[in-house]
């Protein structure tokens, strides 16, 4: 019997409206910037996507300025209702272009388009709707009768989720009356300036939003810029700690989303299948560069034997390979470096003893590729456990009683999430309870939704993005 | 061609993995509920996620001539005639009659006094017969009257018995009378091969599909099948999904390959696709193969057929372009 | 009028549920607003706040895991015992601020207010700052807050009594520990906040109080690894940017308050308890 093939359904690339080039957003225009124009990549075939501006200082000074402008005349004087609306067609028409979105994120990316198409465009749209109902509500959210804004807020986001992080960032931070600076990922700059095309067409003042795509010293310049009055940052934890220092002394807000080791305890009485699930979707999603990953599996010892068998027949029928292809589960990794890191962790986890499997699947010979990774016999004191990989690789380490998986998952700086799998309701409660993370998804992982509060204990950061309690970043309370 | 070895015989019980589970009521209850729990979210979400898969051209074809290989096509009325059921069966053998090249279907399935019927008229085809039997659907009968369901469509030559387990006494516990029952099915069955229809819309809890579908793998059945198609919902993914799980977890244990059938409710290709799908991602491979996967239909074929020659010719086609039957 | 001598006390710091004398053996003179003399306090060393930090950590785990109403009924325990001492209040912030007696009453009166304030928080604050959060799917999501764990607390410098309780009683209501270091120059009433803590129902470790140079002691504290968040009210001005630099080190909450303390007297809000809370977030599916 010959086998069965799913032929190559790719989405086309055509929808992405791809121009040669792109121009950061300023003051309600797209301008040149004063930087080096940067070249965005397409990690699954490391050709030129696109040459995109860059910001120089001078650039990030005219934002700032125009974003204080455009707070102290307009956005921070509009009654919530108002402002509201403007955040509500931004929600709109990223539903409306979210085909488009898609296409772009994973081409800039590298995600798979079932990801980009199901996840991240929609869940960005939601950001926005979400937010938008807060703008004429905040005397409500119990931060006093008329909690104001702080003023412009510099905001910094990784390339995992490229549009999703800035809706993320940018929809609480209108909602509350700020307005934004936004530098997007150096590798990935394009999604956000089709948003920023979005903030145009929706008509929002200028100056409400900039978009200054960079590397780092754009980033630095952003938050160091003395008219920002709010910092957020999502990215690496030895950034966020850089940032935080250089914040010091300075009495601007900060919020910090970082790394993590997320710890995914399967025990015994588990729904085992579904526990597979939950494994894969929380490390081999988005090629495992999310912060709160399930990068440490830890399985109780009693049933270790019989989840790794499954685990691994399951991560086999994984499909490796073009990210625009709709039946591609596992992308492209986002950069050379990226690759490089992963490479070279996987290499310090062979040295340090650790038994390797990786996935016999197929992998594109061009482009950033990595195939799913499991270590087993990972002991606490192997940096494979100890580091943020951000990548398909999956540590399993193994427990006998509930206190010890606690102790080890909490075994870490780190405390962004966790995941538990049992069937028995007492145990997730009290589980729920003993781990130091800010996320805990009992019997799923990796879901996010606006209303739900995400963000870190610990060096996983501070702040909360999403629901009431997210609001309180860009609120002067 | 896999080396099957699909029909278990009856009074060995089963393999020596589980010769302890079978031992008293006890121990097969303990089994049952010992067996991991299935979370209904995770193995939505997971069927849902696989219907994501975007099938296209060649594999399209593929996958459309295996489902019709795969199809039992199926008449299951009060109103079944000898001439409904003798134009199922011409249908069965060459279902598109423009295209010789059409595989034919697995079965005709029809109730036990239709059998002698079909297998007159299937004669030589290498289509089966399968006979639904037990007091299908609801299986509301004494042991004896469904024995002699049994024989009755095995005497006619039915190849394919499929019986109903009895749901009122799964739900109240008593899971060694299901058990026995299936068993004397299984012994009454001959050479014939069982489907045991687990009625998964009367079951309730994916965690009931899965200790059905164990409980009627541990008592010799050939094929787990989910319905009848007289009970809304009958076939669904997710609970194909946890079937699929038990025959693979079956065959990881005894080296035995056992079968799924979906049945009722599967009506578009983009379903049969669906299922085929979840066949090779979470069975395995293997299991594409109709002696091992089976889809109880019976408007079913005619999608196969329409959206067959769509990728033949280029066009989208019609329903005047099949036949009816 | 008699002529008795009294017995003078010793001032020590409370470290663990002890009161030990400062390992380095030091103590430094404590005088009145006029300048006169008062006591001897210990002044505390990096070695001290060390086995503080090990103290808070060890207490963090009962204190945390206690039930919010056993935590306001502890709490509570502490404002009786504080009205018990009164008089002693009244006497130490008057000396140590220099203000008249009527205007030290009022601050102790206030002080021990807040606290029952605070007190009463402990069992309300998962029902003000928690939520069901109703995400777009079968999930029940629901996100509570908890304490962030242990608290360096430079505590005010001017307001001996009325502000270490304003600073204190908040990181204690929400389930965290406390490493605090008290005012420099009037130690006294939290040294004798300390005798308090130790004679009503409040753990051992759960507050550590240091008293000695708040400028020797800081950089120890924000550096600290196994220190959460960092209140700075009491840090001196020309400090306050190197602790939040050292603070950053290990992704500290820092509490930046102004340099001018406020009026303790105005009714706080709950800024002071969300500072030392982290929200976490749980899922599980809905299904059967």
């Amino acid at each position: 019997m010959p086998s069965w093939e799913y032929a190559p359904a790719p989405e086309s690339r055509a929808i992405a409206n791809l121009k040669p080039n792109y121009r950061m957003f300023l003051d309600g225009e797209f301008v040149e910037g004063g930087g080096e124009p940067l070249k965005s990549i397409n990690p699954a075939t490391e050709e030129v996507l696109a040459e995109v501006s860059t910001a120089g200082s001078a650039d990030v000074d005219k934002a700032v300025k125009a974003a204080q402008r455009a707070q102290d005349k307009v956005w921070g004087r509009m009654p919530g209702a108002e402002r509201a609306k403007y955040i509500f067609r931004v929600a709109r028409l990223i539903a409306e272009r979210a085909r488009e979105l898609a296409v772009l994120e994973s081409l800039d990316n590298g995600k798979p388009i079932r990801e980009s198409r199901d996840v991240d465009v929609p869940t960005a749209s939601a950001h926005f709707f979400y937010h938008a109902g807060w703008a004429d509500k905040l005397d409500h959210a119990g931060y006093g009768p008329d909690p104001r804004p702080l003023g412009v807020a510099g905001q910094v986001i990784p390339w995992n989720f490229p549009l999703l992080m800035a809706a993320w960032k940018i929809a609480p931070a209108l909602a509350c009356g700020n307005t934004v600076v936004l530098k997007p990922a150096e590798t990935t700059p394009l999604t956000a300036l089709v948003l920023a095309e979005i903030i145009q067409q929706a008509e929002l003042p200028p100056g409400v939003v900039n978009i200054l795509p960079g590397a780092g010293e754009v980033g630095a310049a952003v938050v160091g810029h003395p008219g920002v009055r709010k910092v957020a940052f999502t990215g690496s934890t030895d950034v966020g700690k850089s940032i935080q220092r250089s914040l010091a002394g300075t009495g601007k807000k900060l919020t910090l989303e970082l790394g993590g080791k997320a710890a995914n305890i399967v025990f015994d009485d588990a729904p085992l299948d579904q526990a597979v699930e939950g494994i894969v979707n929380g490390i081999f999603f988005n090629q495992g560069h999310v912060c709160c990953a399930g990068s440490r599996l830890l399985v109780q010892e009693s049933v270790a034997e019989e989840l790794l068998d499954k685990l691994h027949k399951r991560v086999a029928t994984l499909r490796v390979g073009d990210p625009l292809d709709k039946n591609t589960d596992v992308g492209a990794i986002n950069s050379r470096a990226q690759l490089t890191k992963i490479q070279e962790l996987v290499a310090s986890g062979e040295a340090e003893g650790a038994k390797r499997w990786t996935s016999p699947c197929p992998v594109p010979d061009k482009g950033f590729f990595f195939a799913p990774t499991v270590f087993a016999d990972v002991s606490q004191a192997m940096r494979i456990a100890r580091e943020e990989i951000f990548g398909p690789v999956l540590s399993v380490l193994t427990f006998r009683t509930p206190d010890e998986a606690v102790a080890k998952a909490n075994n870490t700086p780190y405390g962004l999430s966790a995941g538990i799998w049992t069937e028995k309701g007492s145990r997730i409660l009290w589980m729920a309870d003993k781990l130091r993370a800010g996320v805990v998804w009992a019997n799923t992982f990796n879901r996010f939704d606006p209303t739900a509060p995400f963000g870190g204990y610990q060096e996983s950061g501070f702040g909360r993005e999403g629901g009431r309690a997210g609001l309180e970043a860009y609120l002067d309370v | 061609m896999p080396e099957t070895k699909t029909s278990p015989a009856a009074d060995t019980g089963p393999p020596p993995a589980f010769a302890d589970a079978v031992r008293d009521e006890t121990s097969l209850r303990r089994f049952l509920h010992g067996l991991p729990g299935v979370d209904a979210v995770g193995v939505e979400q997971r069927a849902a996620g696989l219907a994501t898969r975007s099938i296209k051209k060649a594999s399209k074809l593929w996958a459309i001539d295996m489902a019709i290989s795969m199809v039992d096509l199926t008449t299951l009325e009060g109103a079944d005639t000898a001439g409904k059921v003798r134009s199922l069966c011409a249908k069965g053998r060459r279902p598109d009659p423009d295209a010789p090249e059409v595989p034919r279907v697995a079965a005709i399935c029809v109730y036990p006094d239709m059998a002698a019927t079909a297998v007159a008229e299937l004669a030589g085809t290498g289509v089966g017969v399968a006979s639904v039997a037990t007091a299908f659907p609801s299986g509301r009968s004494s042991l004896a009257v469904k024995l002699a369901d049994t024989a009755y469509a095995v005497e006619a030559g039915a190849t394919e018995i499929d019986m109903v387990i009895d749901r009122g006494a799964f739900l109240s516990g008593r899971y060694g009378q299901v058990f026995d029952e299936i068993q004397q099915v299984k012994a009454a069955c001959g050479d014939a091969h069982l489907k045991v229809i687990l009625e998964t819309g009367e079951l309730a809890t994916y965690d009931n599909v899965r200790r059905a579908s164990w409980l009627g793998l541990l008592a010799g059945g050939d094929f787990i099948k989910t319905s009848t198609g007289k009970v809304s919902p009958a076939a669904t993914l997710p609970v194909t999904h946890v079937m699929l799980q038990a025959v693979h977890d079956w065959h990881a244990t005894t080296g035995e390959l056992r079968g799924v059938k979906p049945a009722g409710g599967i009506r578009t290709t983009k379903d049969a696709i669906r299922y085929l799908v979840a066949v090779r991602e979470v069975a395995g491979e293997r299991w594409l193969d109709p002696r091992l996967f089976r889809f109880g239909a019976s408007s079913l074929l005619n999608d196969l057929l329409m959206q067959r020659r769509t990728q033949l010719q280029g066009h989208y086609s019609g329903p005047d372009y099949v036949t009816v039957d | 009028m008699s002529d008795r001598i009294s017995v003078a006390k010793t001032y020590k710091l409370y470290l663990g549920g002890a009161f030990p004398r400062s390992e380095s053996g030091r103590t430094y003179p404590v005088a009145d607003a006029k300048g006169k003399f008062l006591a001897n306090a210990a002044q505390a060393s990096r070695k001290d706040l060390r086995e503080a930090v090990v103290a808070a950590r060890g207490a963090f785990k009962k204190w945390s895991g206690a039930t919010a109403y056993n935590r306001g009924q502890v709490l509570y325990r502490v404002a009786e015992v504080l009205e018990g001492r009164r008089e002693q209040f009244i006497a130490e912030v008057a000396a140590s601020e220099g203000v008249a007696a009527k205007r030290a009453q009022a601050l102790v009166d206030t002080a021990i207010d807040r606290w029952v304030w605070y007190a009463g928080w402990t069992d309300k604050l998962a029902t003000v700052l928690g939520a069901a959060n109703p995400v777009a799917g079968p999930y029940f999501s629901f996100s509570v807050p908890e304490p962030t764990g242990v608290v360096g607390v430079l505590a005010p410098q001017r307001s001996s009594l009325l502000g270490l309780v304003s600073v204190l009683a908040p990181v204690l209501a929400t389930g965290s520990t406390a490493v605090v270091v008290g005012s420099q120059d009037r130690p006294l009433p939290a040294i004798t906040l300390s005798e308090v803590l130790a004679t009503s129902d409040v753990p051992g470790g759960v507050v550590n109080l240091l008293t000695g140079h708040t400028a020797e002691l800081a950089p120890w504290l924000a550096s600290h690894a196994d220190v959460n968040a960092l209140d700075l009210t009491g840090a001196h001005a020309e400090q306050r940017k190197g602790l939040e630099e050292a603070a950053a080190g290990t992704v500290k909450r820092v509490l930046r308050t102004p340099l001018e303390e406020p009026d303790w007297a105005e009714r706080p809000d709950i800024g002071r308890l969300r500072a030392v809370l982290e929200t976490k977030t749980v899922w599980h599916p809905t299904g059967v």
